[in-house]
């Protein structure tokens, strides 16, 4: 139990990154895929924070960063999560399987 | 051991456990339920890393409308209480695998690295005038473009969303 720093916050990121991709692998509900993809996104944003707390105090250029990447995974979420209810409408299933057919 | 410590310790228990019983769980409204623990976590990490900014923006945006939005959507497509299937067992070996190793690959590197921190003595807090002047500025290291340019990206995507619910509506009549 020592003193948390730049890297016991990277390693959490590491792991829920991880965590993410392991998601991604095994789900076949395009909403737990989803799911998955917000995890591995905020990992993505601890670290740009981690990085701009401890690496470079005098600047903001990480929180800008996180920033704008939890306003493009609002549009992005808003967007699949439409596609989804679409595909639920016309094929009674959200499994990735289904999607084949959105093909051409 | 500072009470600071400890709080930080409780939180990074709360996201690691809550991530990774997101991803294994069967039933898909607890993996939603498991996600926005995880979110709060990390809101409270941003707290305890004095960003608050951040941190409210984390809420306000992902547990407030993308975690909503989840809920609704599982509630619109799945019959409750259903368990998912169970995935193939060959998928969640080589999953499993191919994610550990890169996780022992990533912690290694991380562990030996000697990250440097900037010689530069200026500290700039992260307090909202700071932020909010930055953000907005067309000087230098403003931020006004990538702001614009964010605000046309989810005006588009309103657009989009819109467009996508449309057209099956006109397909049924």
């Amino acid at each position: 139990m020592t003193e948390p720093g730049l890297y016991h916050l990277l390693t959490i990121s590491t792991i829920v990154f991880f965590a993410g991709i392991f998601g991604f692998f095994t789900r076949r509900n395009l909403i737990t895929m989803l799911m998955s993809i917000e995890l591995v996104l905020n990992s993505v944003n601890l670290n740009f924070i981690a990085f701009n707390k401890y690496l470079f105090p005098g600047k903001l250029e990480g929180l800008f960063f996180t920033v704008f990447i939890i306003a493009i995974a609002a549009a992005e979420a808003a967007v699949a999560i439409a596609i989804i209810i679409n595909l639920y409408r016309t094929h009674q299933s959200i499994n990735v399987e289904v999607a084949e057919e959105m093909k051409g | 051991m500072s009470g600071s410590t400890i709080i930080f310790y409780l939180l990074a228990a709360m996201i690691l456990v809550s991530a990774i019983a997101s991803v294994t769980t069967r039933q898909i409204f607890r993996s939603a339920i498991f996600l926005l623990f995880t979110l709060v976590g990390f809101a409270g990490i941003y707290f305890w890393l004095d960003y608050q900014f951040v941190a409210a923006v984390q809420i306000v945006v992902y547990v407030g409308g993308i975690v909503v939005l989840i809920i609704f959507s599982i509630f619109l497509t799945q019959s409750s209480g259903e368990k998912l299937p169970a995935p193939l067992t060959r998928r969640t070996v080589f999953a499993a695998l191919a994610s550990l190793m890169g996780l022992v690959m990533v912690i290694d590197l991380l562990w030996r690295h000697n990250f440097v921190p900037s010689s530069s003595k200026k500290v700039e807090l992260p307090t909202v005038s700071n932020i909010g002047e930055q953000m907005l500025g067309i000087e230098k290291h403003g931020y006004a473009l990538p702001f614009e340019v964010v605000s046309i990206l989810l005006l588009a995507a309103m657009v989009g969303c819109i467009v996508i619910a449309m057209r099956a509506k006109n397909e049924t009549t």
